[in-house]
C-alpha cells in the first residue's frame, strides 16, 4: 500500500535521511528558482511524513495587524507629546489622534483574536513577567487610558462651543488632562512599540525564536518610520521637522537591525526570503527606503511629504506582515525545528533530549 | 521568582504547592509498543475528547497524524525499509500465518515498524505555561500540567510556544464542547486525585505505557535501556528523561528505537522562557532607543 503512495507521491519517505529537501522540492512543484539569498545549502534531515514538529500559532491577520498599530499609537504619542511640549498644534494634534485611532483598532484586532473573545478580562487575572502577553496587556492597561485622555481632548475641545451647556465642563476637564496623560502615554509608549518583539520571539517558533536578539530593534524602528510617516501625511511641513528625523531614523534603524538580523540566524532565515512572508519583506525594504529617501529630499513639498510618509506606513505594515507570515511558514516545515536543533547537538552546545 | 530553566527536583513546590504530591509522569516503552491504538481510544472515552475528522491520511496506519486539541494520544507508524541495527526486536508484518510459524531469522524481512503513542509531556519547565496570559494553565500538585478550560480566554500563546507542538485551540462550531479554547492531556488529572491511573495506561495492553512515580519510572526505565542493549538492540535510547535537557526534563519520556525526529519529536526541545531574561533586556534596549531616537528628534535641527 505503502509503495503504491509513495510512487504517487503522496508519502514521504520517514526514515531516510536527506528526504526532507525532497519533499520540500516536491511542494513546491516545478519552481526551482533558488533564491538569492539564501547562503545555507540544502540541508539533510529526517522528519515524520514530512509533518511539522511544533504547531504554527492559530494566530490570523488580527496578530500583525496589532502589531503594525501598537507601533504606529506609540510612536504616534511620542510625536503628540513632543510636539505638545515645543509648541507644534498641529503635529500635537494629528500624534494625539493617531494614536487614541491605532491603539483602539489594535485593542479590538487583540480581542477579535481570542478563540473566546467574551472572556478577554481573563487577562487582567494574573500579572505574569514570564508571558509576554500578560506584560503586554498591563502595559496596554496603563498606556490605553492615557492615550484615550489626549486622543479624547484634541477630538472634542474644538466642538466645545456647539455642544449644550453640561457637558461643557467635562471637556474642559479633559482639556486640562490632555497635557499630563499625553505625556504618560509618551512615557509608556516605547514599551508599547518593543514588547511586541518579545511576544513573537518567546516562543518554539524558528524563525521567530531564532530573531530575538534583533527583532526589538526591529520593530521599535518600523514603529518609529510609520508614527514619524504618519505625522508627515497629516501635519503641514512646517511642524514636521521632528516627524521626519523620527520616521528617517527609524528606517535606518529598522533597515540596518533586518540585515543584521538576517545575517544571523543561519537556516531560520530562510522564510524571510521566501513565500509570502518574503514577498511582503521585501516590498517593506523598498517602501522604507523609497519613504526614507523621500523624506530626506521631500523639501517643503506638502505632496512629497506625503507620498514618503504613507510609503513608510505601508513599510511598517509589510514588515509586520512578512514577519508574522515568514514566522507561520517556519513552523510549518518540519526543516527548521529539526536542523537547526541537529546542528546544536553536533556542535556539542546540546546534549539533546 | 521561580526557575525558568535547568534541572528542579520538585516543579510543584516551585509552582508554590506547600504539601505536594510525588512527581507523576508516563515512561512510554516503544520497543513493546504494538500499535493498537487502545490510548487513543481510551483517553477519548475517558476524558469526552472529540473526533478530530476521520481522514485516510496515507502515512501506514496513522490516521491521526499529530496530537492536537482533540488529539491527546498519538500513535505514530513509521516503516522502515532497512533495519538499521543488526538484532531489533522484529514484531513481524501482519498475516494470515500462525503466529510464530513463519517467523525464524531467515524468513525475517528487511523492513521494520516502529510504533509510538506520543503524548503531552508535561515538561518540568512547561513554554505553555510560562506564556499563559490568564493563569489558565497551571501546575498541578502532581507536577503536571493542566489547562483549567473555564479560564482559557483562547489567546492561542501556548500554542507556537511548547516546543513539542502539543498544544492546539480547538476548532468546530462555536457551542461545541471547548470550541476556541486551548486543550491537551491532563494526565487524566481527575483521576489521580482519585488514587486511579491514567486512562491510556489503563487500557494499554502491553505495558508500553506505564504510569506512576517520576522517580520509579527513571529507574524502571534505565534497566529496560540496559536489558535491550545487552540483548543488541543498540538503538534504544531514552528520550526526555534527562532533566539537563532543554525543558529540564519531561514528566512523560518515552524509550525509542531511533533517533527522536524519526517520530515527529524535536531532538533538541528548549523551553522558550530559557532565553526570556535575554528577550527583555533587548526589549528594554530597543524601547529606551526609540524614547532617545524621540527626544533627538525634537531637539536636534530646525523645522
Amino acid at each position: 500500500m505503502t509503495e503504491q503512495l509513495r510512487a504517487e507521491g503522496r508519502v514521504d519517505q520517514p526514515v531516510q535521511p536527506s528526504d526532507g529537501s525532497r519533499a520540500e522540492r516536491r511542494k513546491r512543484g516545478g519552481r526551482r528558482r533558488r533564491d538569492e539569498h539564501q547562503m545555507v545549502p540544502d540541508a539533510t534531515f529526517t522528519s515524520y511524513y514530512g509533518r511539522p514538529v511544533v504547531k504554527a500559532s492559530p494566530w490570523e491577520a488580527d496578530i500583525p495587524a496589532y502589531l503594525f498599530l501598537g507601533g504606529l499609537a506609540a510612536g504616534s504619542s511620542l510625536l503628540g507629546a513632543g510636539a505638545a511640549l515645543t509648541d507644534r498644534p498641529a503635529l500635537r494634534r494629528a500624534g494625539r489622534i493617531s494614536a487614541l485611532s491605532a491603539i483602539s483598532l489594535s485593542f479590538a484586532a487583540l480581542v477579535h483574536d481570542l478563540g473566546r473573545p467574551s472572556r478577554f478580562v481573563n487577562m487582567l487575572r494574573v500579572v505574569k513577567p514570564t508571558s509576554p502577553m500578560s506584560v503586554g496587556t498591563w502595559i496596554l492597561t496603563g498606556y490605553g487610558p492615557l492615550a484615550g485622555i489626549a486622543g479624547a481632548a484634541e477630538l472634542l475641545t474644538p466642538l466645545t462651543g456647539r455642544l449644550p451647556g453640561p457637558v461643557r465642563p467635562p471637556i474642559r476637564l479633559l482639556g486640562r488632562l490632555a497635557g499630563p496623560a499625553g505625556l504618560g502615554a509618551a512615557v509608556v509608549a516605547p514599551a508599547v512599540a518593543s514588547y511586541t518583539a518579545v511576544l513573537l520571539t518567546h516562543t518554539s517558533t524558528p524563525t521567530w525564536s531564532a530573531a530575538r536578539k534583533h527583532l526589538p530593534f526591529v520593530f521599535v524602528g518600523s514603529a518609529a518610520a510609520a508614527s514619524g510617516g504618519l505625522g508627515m501625511l497629516l501635519a503641514p511641513v512646517s511642524e514636521t521637522g521632528p516627524a521626519r528625523r523620527l520616521a528617517v531614523g527609524g528606517a535606518l534603524l529598522e533597515l540596518g537591525a533586518t540585515h543584521a538580523m538576517e545575517s544571523s540566524m543561519g537556516i531560520t532565515a530562510e522564510p524571510l526570503h521566501t513565500g509570502t512572508g518574503g514577498g511582503l519583506l521585501r516590498a517593506s525594504k523598498a517602501l522604507t527606503a523609497f519613504g526614507a529617501v523621500g523624506s530626506l529630499l521631500a523639501g517643503r513639498s506638502r505632496v512629497a511629504a506625503a507620498v514618503s510618509g504613507a510609503a513608510l506606513v505601508a513599510g511598517s505594515a509589510c514588515t509586520r506582515f512578512g514577519i508574522f507570515e515568514a514566522g507561520q511558514a517556519s513552523a510549518r516545515d518540519p526543516k527548521y525545528t529539526v536542523v537547526p536543533q541537529r546542528e546544536r547537538i553536533e556542535r556539542g552546545e546540546s546534549a539533546g533530549a | 521568582m521561580p526557575s525558568l530553566s535547568g534541572p528542579l527536583p520538585d516543579p510543584a513546590a516551585d509552582a508554590g504547592w506547600e504539601q505536594s504530591q510525588p512527581r507523576k509522569g508516563f515512561f512510554t516503552d516503544t520497543s513493546v509498543c504494538i500499535g493498537c491504538k487502545a490510548c487513543e481510544v481510551a483517553c477519548k472515552e475517558w476524558n469526552g475528547v472529540p473526533d478530530d475528522g476521520f481522514n485516510l491520511l496515507g502515512s501506514s496506519y496513522d490516521n491521526t497524524g499529530s496530537l492536537s486539541a482533540s488529539t491527546w494520544r498519538h500513535v505514530a507508524f513509521i516503516e522502515q525499509p532497512r533495519t538499521p541495527a543488526s538484532n531489533t526486536v522484529s514484531l513481524g508484518m501482519p498475516s494470515t500465518v500462525k503466529p510464530g510459524e513463519a517467523m525464524n531469522p531467515d524468513s525475517a524481512t528487511d523492513f521494520r515498524w516502529l510504533m509510538s503513542s506520543d503524548v503531552c509531556k508535561h515538561c518540568t519547565h512547561a513554554g505553555c505555561l510560562d506564556v499563559c496570559p490568564t493563569g489558565s494553565l497551571f501546575r498541578t500538585e502532581f507536577g503536571t500540567v493542566v489547562v483549567q478550560d473555564d479560564i482559557c480566554n483562547g489567546c492561542g500563546y501556548c500554542v507556537p510556544a511548547c516546543p513539542f507542538g502539543v498544544i492546539d485551540r480547538r476548532i468546530g462550531e462555536q457551542g461545541q464542547k471547548n470550541v476556541g479554547i486551548a486543550q491537551k492531556c491532563t494526565l487524566c488529572y481527575d483521576r489521580l486525585g482519585a488514587g486511579m491511573t491514567p486512562a491510556c495506561a489503563q487500557a494499554c495492553p502491553t505495558e508500553s505505557i506505564q504510569f506512576g512515580d517520576l522517580d520509579e519510572l527513571r529507574e524502571r526505565a534505565a534497566a529496560r535501556v540496559e536489558s535491550l542493549h545487552a540483548q543488541g538492540v543498540d538503538t534504544a535510547r531514552l528520550y526526555g528523561e534527562s532533566p539537563d535537557d532543554g525543558v529540564g526534563g519531561s514528566g512523560a519520556f518515552f524509550l525509542l528505537l531511533d533517533q527522536p525526529e524519526v517520530y515527529g519529536l524535536p531532538p533538541d526541545p528548549v523551553v522558550p522562557t530559557r532565553d526570556l531574561p535575554q528577550m527583555w533586556r533587548h526589549a528594554a534596549l530597543a524601547a529606551a532607543g526609540l524614547l532617545a531616537g524621540a527626544v533627538a528628534a525634537f531637539l536636534g535641527g530646525r523645522g
